[in-house]
């Protein structure tokens, strides 16, 4: 985020350990991520739908919450639309198995504020943790694909005016780069910029995608909801 | 169509409610066809508004006679059965409903201008009364099936069956002697065609309900075969695997390698869609890491954005994306491999990272024809390009591009 006053070179730990939740309808998957966590953050509530989940955080006011795409009583989705306006100082990390692009997209454009897989690892998913917990946003390499997927239906671009509704070509650089399975540190060294601006540009994408509403961005979803 | 039971709202809600809502004719606190308790369900009114409503169109002109007549053809019976009250009682309601639809049947025929001329009037009343008993008749035969009746209640049914056959087939021949005074040519086909309707009505009920079995069952046979195909993957392919792993318990990473090939698989059957695999390139990269994630044990994670047919250069493509896979597969670890591919209009680009130890292009031995013959090699000969990045103890990135031949 470019009005966040982060340190130039992440993850820096903060004064107090991050607070988080872990919404997960498997109690087995939530003992895993707490393990795996370690003594990297502080996990301060559990939940397993969406109603446990929006109380527990409500009550809480977490750093970052954990989120899984899918539970039961509407999804992930619905604990976002739920609570993103009413607590902008939660931020949402969304924790997937889900390959399906639509389930992706809709809940980043929900609000959250990045998205990985569930098979990262231990130490990998402390660092998305702090990453997020410090402003910044989470860009697996699949979710950056499935966003260079969604905005290079850009192909009529006389139908495109709004800056909201593509990605500049440094963006789609840093894009392609994170696909590639880069970390923030080697996108920058690769560019020639510094972290700072990579997470500057990822920051832009994500608004982008969450703002956008391009036709396109809806029909690719619904493209791929059919398969 | 006037008495009935007080509405009971208490048992409501054991009805399962089936989604989406239609509208069922009710089997259960009926009084002639259930069409009126049905609707009343359907719009969460009491029963009685409904039947009160039908008895007041009835009025203007048999609209409500016309309607009921056609609700209880259109609406399927409510298979959610509960136990109807004693028989007998039913027999007097419905006999009251008969003598309400024979006045209103009445009234609709003199609003046709038909008039109440009695040699008319009553033959057609029996028909109507008629064929009326035998449609419930064979609402009554198609619930008795559903619960597996017994043969006394169907010999009851038999002879209500019979009555209502016969009181068309005599109010048919009533018309053909009575008032319409056949005769002449035209008299012979007035008369077959009183008898061909007569027919129609009496098997009527038969037919529709033959349709409807017919399609019920076409449902339930291929909801049978959908259940039998999970049940046969689940089987092949998930079972089979959680035995195989109970039997790797003290390996490690063949357990892994099995539950991510597993995953993959149904992953795969789960949101992919049914077409051949090698016809596409985003399927057949994915079939192609697959191969070297069983192979090598390594997890490779694939990243593909657009996609499109593979011709004989993409296939080339494809073979050496491959190789470079097995490459990394060798030398990179337990580190997951990156592969990204990008599908432009004028060519498909490939990233194949490792995480390994990197190493100099300049130090593999001439001999090595791995990397130089199936990669490079085969890319070049394709009229594509490959290239080599490797960074000492941070990894190895093979990039590929191949240029799209146009139609």
């Amino acid at each position: 985020m470019t009005e966040s006053a982060d340190p130039a070179e992440p993850p820096v730990r903060p004064a107090r350990p991050v607070r988080v939740v872990l919404v997960d309808d498997h109690r087995m998957f939530r003992s895993g991520v707490r393990t795996e966590l370690g003594d990297a953050v502080d996990v301060v509530g559990e939940a397993e739908d969406v109603d446990g989940a929006v109380a527990v955080i409500t009550a809480t006011e977490p750093d970052v919450v954990l989120l899984d795409v899918h539970l039961p009583g509407g999804g992930g989705r619905a604990i976002l639309q739920a609570l993103v306006p009413a607590l902008p100082d939660v931020r949402f990390l969304a924790l997937s198995v889900s390959d399906a692009p639509e389930d992706v997209i809709s809940v980043i454009r929900a609000g959250a504020r990045g998205y990985v897989t569930k098979s990262i690892t231990g130490p990998e998913l402390a660092d998305a943790v702090l990453r997020v917990a410090g402003g910044d946003v989470v860009f697996s390499p699949r979710l950056a694909g499935f966003v260079l997927d969604a905005f290079a239906a850009t192909t009529d671009v006389a139908a495109v005016d709004e800056d909201l509704d593509r990605l500049t070509q440094r963006e789609r650089e840093v894009l392609r780069l994170i696909a590639r399975g880069y970390t923030y540190r080697e996108v920058a060294r690769q560019l020639f910029i510094s972290v700072k601006t990579v997470e500057t540009h990822v920051s832009a994408v994500l608004r982008k995608l969450q703002l956008s509403n391009r036709h396109e961005l809806t029909r690719w979803a619904t493209d791929r909801r059919l398969v | 169509m006037t008495t009935t039971s007080p509405p009971t709202p208490a048992t409501q809600p054991v009805r399962a409610e089936p989604s989406p809502r239609r509208l069922y004719r009710s089997s259960d606190g009926r009084v002639l066809a259930g069409v009126a308790r049905g609707l009343a369900d359907h719009l969460g009114v009491p029963p009685i508004y409904v039947r009160l409503a039908f008895v007041v169109l009835a009025g203007a002109g048999g609209a409500g006679i016309a309607a009921y007549g056609l609700f209880w053809v259109f609406a399927p019976q409510s298979p959610f059965e509960v136990d109807d009250g004693p028989h007998r009682e039913r027999d007097l309601t419905m006999l009251l409903a008969l003598g309400s639809l024979t006045v209103g049947g009445l009234l609709l025929l003199s609003a046709l201008g038909l008039g109440l001329n009695p040699g008319l009037a009553v033959p057609l009343v029996a028909v109507g009364i008629g064929v009326v008993i035998l449609w419930r008749q064979a609402d009554d035969d198609a619930r008795q099936r559903w619960r597996l009746a017994t043969g006394t209640a169907r010999l009851s049914g038999a002879a209500r069956a019979a009555g209502g056959i016969a009181l068309v087939f005599v109010g048919a021949g009533a018309i053909l002697v009575g008032p319409a005074k056949v005769d002449g040519t035209s008299g012979g086909l007035v008369a077959a065609l009183v008898v061909a309707f007569g027919l129609a009505l009496v098997s009527g009920p038969w037919w529709v309900r033959m349709a409807r079995d017919l399609s019920a069952e076409r449902n339930a046979r291929i909801r049978e075969q959908e259940r039998a195909e999970v049940a046969a993957h689940v089987h092949d392919s998930v079972l089979h695997t959680l035995t195989l792993i109970q039997r790797h318990v003290d390996d490690p990473r063949e357990v892994a390698r099995l539950a991510r090939a597993q995953e993959r698989d149904l992953r795969s059957w789960l949101y992919r869609p049914v077409a051949d695999p090698d016809a596409m390139i985003s399927s057949a990269l994915a079939a192609a890491a697959a191969e070297v994630e069983d192979a090598h044990g390594v997890a490779v994670e694939v990243v593909v954005v657009g996609d499109c047919p593979v011709d004989e250069r993409l296939r080339a493509l494809l073979l050496a994306a491959r190789e470079a896979m097995v490459n990394a597969a060798k030398y990179a670890g337990d580190a997951p491999i990156s592969l990204y591919a990008e599908v432009e209009p004028g060519q498909v680009t490939v990233f194949v990272r490792d995480r390994g130890a990197g190493f100099e292009m300049a130090d593999v031995p001439e001999d090595r024809l791995g990397l130089r013959q199936s990669v490079v090699g085969r890319m070049e000969r394709h009229g594509g390009t490959a290239l080599v990045r490797s960074v000492a103890a941070e990894g190895t990135e093979i990039q590929l591009e191949m240029p799209r031949s146009h139609q």
